[in-house]
């Protein structure tokens, strides 16, 4: 910082080297602003060095915890019920679950998700309803993801879905299996597919679509040809940050994917689809010490792998943002 | 120096519009003169205003030299046609005829209406809700509310100000427009002698001959906006809109682009908005001067370059406003 002292001589010794002196006045930087800008800035300037330091021991936490347990064995083999820690197997049943679970939300998620932006940027008419699904995807995006477990539960528990899920010999629907909590992911997805896509279509300049109009195009034909492939970037971002938050979230899985740890399908086609399994995130709450496995060290070893999935998938949303995107002048 | 104008066309150098009273400001009203081209030719040297800029004879006579050899045919006329934003008049009865064969260039300060005037010609002005139309607009003879409007707009292409090709290969760009036109899908094979055939005419086929699967933005702003240029000669049409097509590109580029738009005018009606005079006394052999959604002169560029009839097209060419 420059104490303002020393301004006063320099300036006084411009008009002598020169013999017409300057108009613009000696720039102060620091010493103009106030104690409150002063303190502001600190403020900022600790809170984000504190974020990193959060993140960065979070990190490094969980890989000194995790690397300390995970072993091949244990990413290989699937979970074993026995109360002691050494016959209990690994966790590679929540492994997989995780990524079928993921596969299927965001299979869900996108067409549904990309649709919905692509109606709201290039339609939204009548606007009332533009606002009313805006005001829909806030809400889907706001809902605690236990909200969503629960009323899924409700949906699917329903007789007529008995084809989702296992329906025992007195008619009760189960409402609890890969498809179901696959459908309840994707509406944690759809928020970010949407946001996304949104952005990405937004950013296309009016002229681009006006050119394809210009030759005689029709709006469907823009879209598919034109804009879809523009925000296809976009999409992929929003995809993946959605599957992030799939493999992060642990009520939707607890309460609609059943409690075996093991993927367990079900009889008939699509058995599996309509069975039950666990995720990284159901295993890891289990084997803490507050579920009923109580494995802290598995535990520990499966959130290091979790950590590393959502780590790898936000990496990917970077490069993709990264590549492949169209730029006009 | 004479400027001779070419004996087809039927709008000659005409001077229309009435006494305005456009934007509140009083202007001196106009006199409405008809100078019939092969009785009165134009003397650069008798111009009454003639600025700095235009006083390079080669400019109008080079082209008027080679409209002789061109065949000026009606493609396009507006009747009376007014559009409005909201309250606002954008376009205010305007009648204006586009040739084949010849270059238009509507030159005027800006939100004069020229490109408004421009959009509505391929009724590409629909697309602003607020925007409301009056008059006719007649193609061929036939009212452009008439047709299909993909249709129209495959009859009339359209150039922009920044140069957009699509994100996809210098092949497809050129070849979207011939696509997805009915249900069945062209294959490559017929579509490559359309596609080599426009590359050419745009003037681009030399730099692009062995790199069609390319990513067409990768191109430099000037062969982008040639590709465009290519991407709606493809699909022949009869009229060609160019919105400041140079506004983003460098003097060389814009210097190629001209020279493509001058070899087009043989078989395409060329109307061009620009704001660069030089430019428009460069590549028209027609000017109209528009100010505040009035048409306030039309005629030869050398007529209206050399002697504008109407005091404030003398304004606007001498760099009184604008």
């Amino acid at each position: 910082m420059t104490p303002p002292s020393v301004n006063p001589p320099l300036s006084a010794e411009e008009p002598a080297e020169n013999p017409q002196p300057p108009k613009r006045r000696p720039v102060k930087v620091e010493s103009s602003w106030s104690i409150m800008d002063r303190i502001g800035l600190g403020l900022a300037w600790a809170a984000g060095v504190t974020l990193c330091v959060i993140a960065g021991a979070i990190v490094i936490y969980m890989a000194y915890k995790g690397l300390q347990y995970v072993n091949w064995e244990m990413i290989t083999t699937a979970p074993e019920a026995s109360l002691d820690q050494s016959a209990s197997g690994g966790f590679l049943d929540p492994i997989l679950g995780t990524l079928l679970l993921t596969v299927i939300g965001i299979l869900i998620a996108i067409p549904v998700g990309v649709a919905v932006a692509v109606w709201l940027t290039e339609y939204g008419r009548p606007s009332g309803l533009a606002r009313a699904v805006e005001s829909g995807v806030e809400i889907v995006a706001g809902t605690p993801s236990i909200v969503l477990a629960i009323f899924g539960l409700l949906i699917f528990q329903q007789s007529f879905m008995g084809l989702f899920s296992f329906t025992a010999e007195g008619g009760a629907v189960f409402g609890r299996s890969f498809i179901t909590a696959g459908v309840m992911m994707s509406l944690v997805a759809l928020p970010m597919v949407i946001g996304a896509t949104r952005e990405a279509l937004n950013t296309i300049p009016r002229h681009v679509r006006e050119a394809s109009y210009a030759l005689g195009k029709d709006k469907a034909t823009t879209i598919r040809r034109v804009l879809l492939p523009s925000a296809r970037s976009g999409i992929a971002t929003g995809a993946t940050l959605g599957m992030g938050r799939i493999a992060g979230d642990t009520a939707i899985v607890v309460i609609l994917l059943g409690a075996s740890m093991t993927i367990t399908p079900e009889e008939g086609p699509g058995g599996l689809l309509r069975g039950t399994g666990s995720t990284l995130t159901s295993y890891v709450y289990n084997n803490s010490p507050a579920g009923e496995g109580n494995a802290p060290e598995k535990a520990y070893a499966a959130a290091f792998v979790l950590l590393l999935i959502v780590i790898v998938l936000n990496a990917l949303v970077g490069l993709i943002g990264r590549r492949n995107k169209p730029q006009w002048n | 120096m004479e400027l001779k104008q070419d004996p087809q066309s039927t709008n000659g150098n005409r001077v229309t519009g009435e006494p305005g009273k456009a934007g509140g400001a009083t202007v001196p009203p106009l006199r409405r003169i008809v100078i019939e081209s092969e009785t009165a030719p134009i003397h650069v040297s008798d111009a009454v205003l003639t600025p700095d800029a235009f006083q390079d004879p080669n400019a109008g006579v080079l082209i008027d030299q080679e409209a002789e050899s061109v065949w000026v045919e009606q493609r396009m006329r507006t009747e009376a046609l007014s559009i409005a934003y909201g309250g606002k008049v954008a376009v205010n009865e305007v009648s204006l005829e586009v040739n084949s064969g010849e270059v238009l260039a509507l030159i005027g300060p800006s939100g004069c209406g020229k490109t408004t005037l421009l959009r509505s010609l391929n009724r590409l002005v629909e697309l602003t809700p607020a925007a409301k139309r009056t008059g006719r607009i007649m193609l061929d003879g036939e009212s452009v509310d008439d047709f299909d409007v993909t249709h129209l707009r495959s009859r009339v292409g359209m150039l922009f100000q920044q140069p957009n090709p699509f994100p996809m290969s210098i092949f497809d760009n050129v070849a979207y427009g011939l696509r997805e036109r009915g249900s069945k899908r062209p294959r490559k094979k017929e579509l490559e002698p359309i596609v080599v055939d426009a590359l050419e005419r745009a003037g681009l086929w030399d730099e692009v001959s062995n790199n069609l699967s390319h990513p067409a933005l990768a191109l430099s702003g000037g062969q982008q906006q040639r590709l465009c240029i290519a991407r709606s000669l493809a699909v022949s049409p009869e009229v060609l809109l160019l919105d400041e097509p140079c506004s983003a590109l460098d003097p060389i580029s814009t210097a190629i682009i001209e020279e493509t738009i001058v070899g087009l005018r043989s078989e395409v009606a060329i109307v061009i908005v620009t704001h660069n005079l030089q430019q428009a006394s460069r590549v028209a052999d027609r000017v109209a001067f528009m100010y505040l959604g009035d048409m306030v002169e039309c005629g030869a560029a050398g007529q209206v370059f050399g002697a504008p009839a109407a005091e404030r097209t003398k304004e606007y060419i001498g760099g009184g406003f604008g």
